[in-house]
């Protein structure tokens, strides 16, 4: 009683500052993530509750082969996507963020706030403009085609291309985040080290390689994670640019989920689905920072 | 006589020091230059598109040329207005859910922020560890659960559904737990001295000095929520009570001809987000940097 009361009276006012914050976590996070996991293994019934099924896997097993693989090629979909636009965004993101960095203090300003600000659109907004871009009649990207003496290309409704159309419109969204931090991990570099550089006569390529990218490279270890997390979880952007899909062609992972879950009710499949997404994740989390994890120090 | 030194570069210099900084070539400039200004064009047309689209009268298909410049005049966001019965409650509903979340994470992420960067108790780092690793989990993993509870409380079509698990984020705890380790210590300790109790110290102490930081927490929360989908599109069935995300994807189904509603409906839906974005650009930007992992 006695260790009692010290101890609350020590640490009492701390545990009631994070308190609120852990209450919602375990209801709104911890405990949906351990019934999702259960709920994978379980046929639910929305009576009469769920029950288990048997063999153990086998909403795994029709996680994986119901509708004719549809989840497999989601998987592909979205693994494809994701590195077609993970690089991107990387590159694009250095290459900005070392183009503006000379320049004057305010123009950087100006630069980071122009590509920002398309970003803090919703995704379901910028998909539907794209959406309209692609229109096959009066869309732009066919005027333009239209203007250079090209044919009409149905962007989202041929199974062929509408997975590339989507990526594309990923891929012509300049990565504002990746500019943003790129540029300010590059301002705390020491310049010392670039005038130790000069003093060696090196060129601005040699600097580049040598002092700058080594430098940044927790910013891109972040940005790569952060960036292949959000592609694996794609959809506003595919729900609708292709609201009934393009065939299987633009299924993803969380599409699927989607649809498992809540159009055909089947809760046991997509909870699965959704575990194996969490999985992927997972998985991709470690073996980056693996990888990349910094071994400099500045 | 002391005497001040009077900068003599004219200002065509400067405009020249502006535009080509020192250590670049006129031709690396002129390159650099062409490839932002490029880029700015295209990062910034498909936002520019739709708002021209939106400003202009288009009452069936959009002309085969496309419009380039704006007609400004507001006729189709009048009809939206007029023609589509809920829009209005979709922007309040959104606002709701926005600001709700905003408050929530305003006060306990500061207080939780607090506690993690600044006091010491047992359990501490196991415990920010843990909530930080929820990064990882992707939000999708709790969306069944979560819509069986609502279900099962009857709060499907509220929107308590779609505000409650919006609670649950770490991204502001984390944004202010950066931002409150970098404050001195002795502040708070006069306070203590001074009789100060100890939500007194963050009330006088810790708000005060964490001001531009719980700034960006607040924008990043209420853009986050503003612009959410899935999860209030699964938590929201009746047209009445959904959130302008959801509203303005359902108006492509519900006008399919009628295209200056749809540009309307989803510009006016981006326009005050990216008038947020312009009038506080700094704590966007401060607060991206702050609420980066290393």
């Amino acid at each position: 009683m006695q260790h009692l009361r010290a101890f609350l009276r020590a640490h009492g006012w701390s545990y009631a500052f994070i308190l609120p914050s852990l209450v919602t976590f375990a209801a709104f996070t911890f405990a949906p993530m351990a019934w999702s996991a259960m709920i994978s293994f379980q046929k639910v019934n929305l009576r009469t509750g769920g029950t288990w099924v048997t063999p153990i896997w086998a909403n795994y097993e029709r996680a994986f082969t119901a509708q004719s693989h549809v989840f497999v090629v989601a998987i592909g979909n979205t693994l494809i996507y994701t590195a077609f636009t993970v690089t991107t965004n990387i590159v694009v993101g250095l290459a900005l963020a070392s183009l503006i960095q000379p320049l004057h203090r305010h123009v950087r300003t100006f630069f980071r706030a122009a590509y920002y600000l398309p970003a803090v659109t919703s995704s379901l907004i910028v998909g539907m403009t794209w959406a309209y871009i692609y229109n096959a009649q009066w869309g732009f990207a066919n005027y333009l085609l239209r203007l250079i003496g090209l044919e009409p290309v149905r962007w989202l409704s041929n199974p062929d291309i509408a997975l590339g159309s989507i990526i594309a419109s990923t891929m012509l969204t300049i990565p504002a985040t990746a500019v943003v931090l790129f540029s300010a991990a590059m301002g705390g570099i020491p310049s010392e080290y670039y005038e130790a550089a000069d003093l060696d006569g090196a060129s601005p390529l040699q600097k580049w390689l040598g002092i700058t990218l080594p430098l940044i490279k927790p910013t891109t270890l972040y940005l790569s994670v952060i960036y292949t997390i959000a592609s694996f979880e794609v959809f506003e952007r595919i729900y609708v640019m292709v609201p009934s899909g393009v065939g299987n062609s633009t299924q993803t992972i969380v599409t699927q989920i989607y649809s498992a879950g809540f159009k055909d009710f089947d809760l046991g499949v997509s909870a699965a689905q959704a575990m194996v997404l969490f999985a992927m994740i997972g998985a991709v989390a470690l073996v980056q920072f693996r990888v990349l994890r910094s071994d400099v120090e500045y | 006589m002391s005497t001040v030194r009077v900068s003599r570069v004219s200002p065509a210099a400067r405009l020249v020091a502006f535009v080509r900084p020192r250590g670049l070539t006129t031709g690396r400039a002129v390159a650099t230059w062409a490839t932002l200004l490029a880029t700015t064009a295209i990062a910034l047309f498909p936002m520019y598109w739709l708002f021209v689209n939106a400003l202009t009268p288009i009452t069936a298909t959009p002309p085969l040329t496309p419009i380039l410049w704006p007609a400004w005049k507001l006729d189709n966001i009048i009809r939206l207005l007029t023609t589509s019965k809920h829009y209005t409650q979709w922007v309040s509903n959104s606002l709701v859910v926005a600001l709700g979340a905003t408050l929530w994470h305003a006060v306990f992420d500061t207080l939780a922020g607090y506690a993690f960067a600044k006091r010491r108790f047992p359990g501490r780092d196991a415990i920010f560890a843990t909530l930080v690793a929820t990064l990882m989990v992707p939000i999708h993993v709790t969306f069944i659960p979560l819509y069986l509870i609502n279900r099962e409380l009857g709060l499907i079509d509220s929107l308590w559904a779609v505000l409650m698990p919006a609670t649950s984020n770490v991204f502001g705890i984390f944004l202010m737990r950066q931002f409150i380790q970098t404050l001195p210590g002795e502040l708070e300790d006069a306070a203590r001295i001074d009789g100060c109790s100890e939500l007194g110290v963050v009330r006088h102490v810790i708000v005060p000095l964490s001001q531009p930081a719980i700034a960006s927490l607040a924008i990043f929360t209420f853009v986050r929520n503003w612009n959410d989908f899935l999860w209030p599109l699964i938590a929201v069935n009746r047209p009445q009570m959904f959130t302008l995300t959801v509203g303005v994807a359902s108006l492509q189904g519900e006008f399919m001809t009628d295209w200056g509603i749809i540009f309307a409906g989803a510009a006016v839906a981006s326009l005050p987000i990216t008038a947020f974005f312009l009038l506080f650009q700094r704590y966007f930007l401060d607060g991206l940097r702050l609420g980066a992992l290393k």
